[in-house]
């Protein structure tokens, strides 16, 4: 789950991390006149506030003064002006596709004078089964391409959980900082850790950390992703989570524990696990189509479950035939069938379906497809499957 | 031969008494596993399914010459679980639980590195050595004995594999599913070492997805074994878009890294046929082994 710089901060700074002043507004700004009273400046800095990077160098779809969706503002009077033309404007950046991404949230931050900007993230290193600290002197850039272009600049620390780091005297060479802050970026680094720890994150990406004029280090952005599998310990993590962001379906298919991914092609795909999930698209390409979507029922698929995919997998207009896919080990076909045909029955479904069982219960799973007399075609064999679904979606 | 698992091997169940548990603990004893008892706080002293009911892991060890365990434990209550089975020594532990924190898989990475344990999972459809042991919850009936070694990191792309492999007349030594979580226990090259140094597989079979570099690392690592087994893998995900989480944890493609052509090109260069599409995996393992054996 991720959560917005604002959220992000909030939390930092409550385990003492160097963060800036800043007020955050969901939906409208009705408070921000009296707010800036507080807010010292110039300059401050408006933040749109969405799930996905690049928002500096990103454009409004309004695009009401040709700038990004972070701006620095040096005239105290246009802070809100500027703020009230991001709220509900649409942000495109590299990261949200053309389609951009609706503004509801800003954050309005004091602006700091910035000497040198670092790299600095806290993550699970899946390789190692560690957790991973990667800081770099080259920060405020896409570190993607550092890690490609130049590896040598990123360090790399690993460790297990509970311990103390201690950044040393090389990686103060490397980053050309002095004693005082490499004592103050040891010091952060293991507040970040704390937090880490202690909210149950798989990645704190700060980008920049800056060093300011004064010569102290400042987290000027912060990212963070909470472990979906440890939410259950942090209940009142869970409200952070901005609905909003979520794509409705991808919700809707969450919520009765399915995992739904659209995409743009013309057969809709509902399979029990992922990696037969992505193996079925797969095929489905190689025949010549594009899968519609990915839908993994899950290890305990029931029948409301698949009525439920039913109905997600039906609301896509670009869906002109479907395959089911189910290798039945804990879930049975049989049972999978009855769902299938119950869920054609509700729903009225007209579009061209393929079934094709393999494992517990097949047997009985394809008579109840055969015996149903709704159009229905019971396929065994896994190419042939995919290849009729694709020939029944050009009909 | 096989490998971990065999017709020795006495398994207890934690999460005994529970659905899950009760259901797959009936269906190993049917399938032959070697079953002697389960763990329920407090139902310590009962009998299930015909076998003794134990309150700790520690108990059942005492009691029974018990090998392996098998986790069906919720996911708020896994973690605990887990260490309960360290802290007993038990060597072989497969979780099938999915959702446990990765934070807690962390610890208990560093546990089960220092005991040498053989950890399975979590998130994963567990290991059969076929005709002899079942541990997990893949369906016994499309396994054979025979000769092909089989490691996944997904469920029923696994199931498929086997049951391609048993249809096409091959067979298995042991099949294990090591699940998609971003920190787990036994990995690919765990497995594919085992297979190598076992005699009665003749044949490797790995089944990878997309994120991460365990399929290029596994790659690298059978490029330095100089072995001659012959080898066939599958990557799901080919068609997967950049960026969008399929399911598994693992399932992410970031970047350049942990892409299918990635993992692909380094499979073939490390001389491991790769299947085309996966209605080929059986097929793909068949031709190998016959130009090896032939």
């Amino acid at each position: 789950m991720n959560i917005h710089e604002y959220q992000a901060k909030e939390i930092l700074k409550k385990f003492g991390l160097p963060v800036l002043n800043g007020k955050s507004y969901v939906n409208n700004l009705d408070s921000i006149e009296n707010d800036l009273i507080d807010l010292k400046g110039p300059p401050w800095v408006v933040k749109s506030q969405i799930h996905a990077g690049g928002r500096g160098t990103g454009y409004f779809k309004n695009a009401f003064n040709g700038k990004g969706g972070v701006q620095v503002i040096f005239e105290k009077n246009q802070v809100s002006n500027i703020a009230s033309s991001m709220m509900g404007n649409v942000l495109v950046t590299k990261q949200t596709g053309e389609q951009g991404k609706l503004v509801n949230r800003i954050f309005i931050e004091e602006g700091c004078d910035i000497d040198r900007e670092f790299y600095f993230s806290l993550l699970v290193d899946r390789t190692k089964s560690q957790l991973m600290i990667m800081i770099s002197a080259a920060g405020g850039i896409d570190i993607e391409e550092v890690a490609i272009s130049d590896p040598k600049k990123i360090t790399y620390i690993y460790f297990t959980s509970n311990q103390d780091i201690k950044l040393d005297e090389k990686l103060q060479k490397k980053l050309n900082i002095n004693k005082r802050q490499l004592d103050e970026l040891n010091s952060i680094t293991n507040k970040l850790l704390l937090a880490f720890n202690s909210i149950d994150a798989s990645t704190i990406e700060i980008n920049p950390l800056v060093l300011n004029k004064q010569g102290n280090f400042v987290l000027l952005d912060a990212k963070i992703s909470l472990d979906d599998n440890a939410l259950f310990r942090h209940p009142e993590l869970v409200e952070l989570k901005d609905l909003t962001e979520e794509d409705p379906l991808e919700l809707q298919a969450a919520e009765h524990d399915m995992n739904y991914v659209k995409l743009q092609g013309s057969i809709g795909c509902m399979v029990n696990g992922a990696g037969l999930a992505m193996a079925t698209m797969d095929i489905i390409k190689q025949y010549g189509e594009e899968p519609a979507n990915f839908l993994d029922l899950g290890g305990t698929a029931n029948k409301d479950r698949v009525i439920m995919g039913f109905k997600i997998i039906q609301s896509d207009p670009n869906v002109k035939s479907i395959l089911i896919n189910i290798f039945g080990g804990i879930i049975h076909c049989d049972m999978i069938a009855n769902g299938i045909v119950e869920a054609v029955k509700e729903l009225n479904f007209k579009l061209p379906l393929v079934v094709r069982f393999q494992g517990t219960n097949s047997n009985e799973g394809r008579d109840v497809i055969n015996n149903s007399s709704l159009g229905l075609i019971s396929i065994d064999d896994f190419a042939d499957a995919a290849k009729k679904v694709v020939e029944l979606s050009q009909v | 031969m096989s490998i971990i698992i065999n017709k020795t091997t006495k398994v207890i169940c934690q999460g005994f008494t529970g659905s899950q548990g009760t259901y797959h603990s009936q269906q190993a004893i049917d399938y032959g596993t070697q079953m002697v008892g389960g763990v329920t706080p407090g139902k310590g002293g009962t009998k299930h399914l015909g076998l003794p009911v134990f309150n700790t892991v520690k108990e059942a060890k005492d009691y029974t010459q018990v090998d392996a365990t098998v986790i069906y434990v919720p996911a708020k209550f896994a973690t605990q679980a887990i260490h309960e089975a360290l802290d007993a020594n038990i060597k072989i532990i497969t979780c099938i639980t999915e959702g446990i924190p990765v934070l807690d898989m962390v610890e208990i990475k560093k546990r089960i590195i220092k005991q040498k344990t053989y950890f399975i999972g979590p998130n994963c459809p567990g290991l059969v050595t076929p005709g002899e042991c079942k541990i997990g919850i893949m369906p016994g009936f499309i396994h054979k004995p025979g000769k092909i070694g089989i490691v996944s990191r997904s469920g029923t792309l696994t199931y498929e594999a086997v049951w391609q492999t048993s249809q096409i007349g091959l067979g298995q030594t042991t099949c294990i599913g090591i699940g998609g979580d971003p920190v787990h226990g036994v990995n690919f090259i765990d497995c594919l070492d085992l297979f190598l140094k076992d005699e009665e597989t003749k044949g490797i079979l790995m089944i990878g997805e997309i994120g991460g570099t365990a399929e290029e690392d596994a790659a690298e690592f059978i490029l330095n074994s100089s072995t001659n087994k012959p080898m066939s893998a599958f990557i799901a995900g080919v068609s997967a878009p950049k960026g969008k989480r399929m399911g598994h944890a693992g399932a992410i493609i970031s970047g350049n890294k942990g892409t299918a052509e990635s993992k692909i090109e380094a499979l073939r260069k490390a001389n491991i046929a790769v299947a085309p599409s996966p209605d080929k995996m059986g097929e793909t393992m068949l031709a190998e082994m016959q130009k090896r054996y032939n």
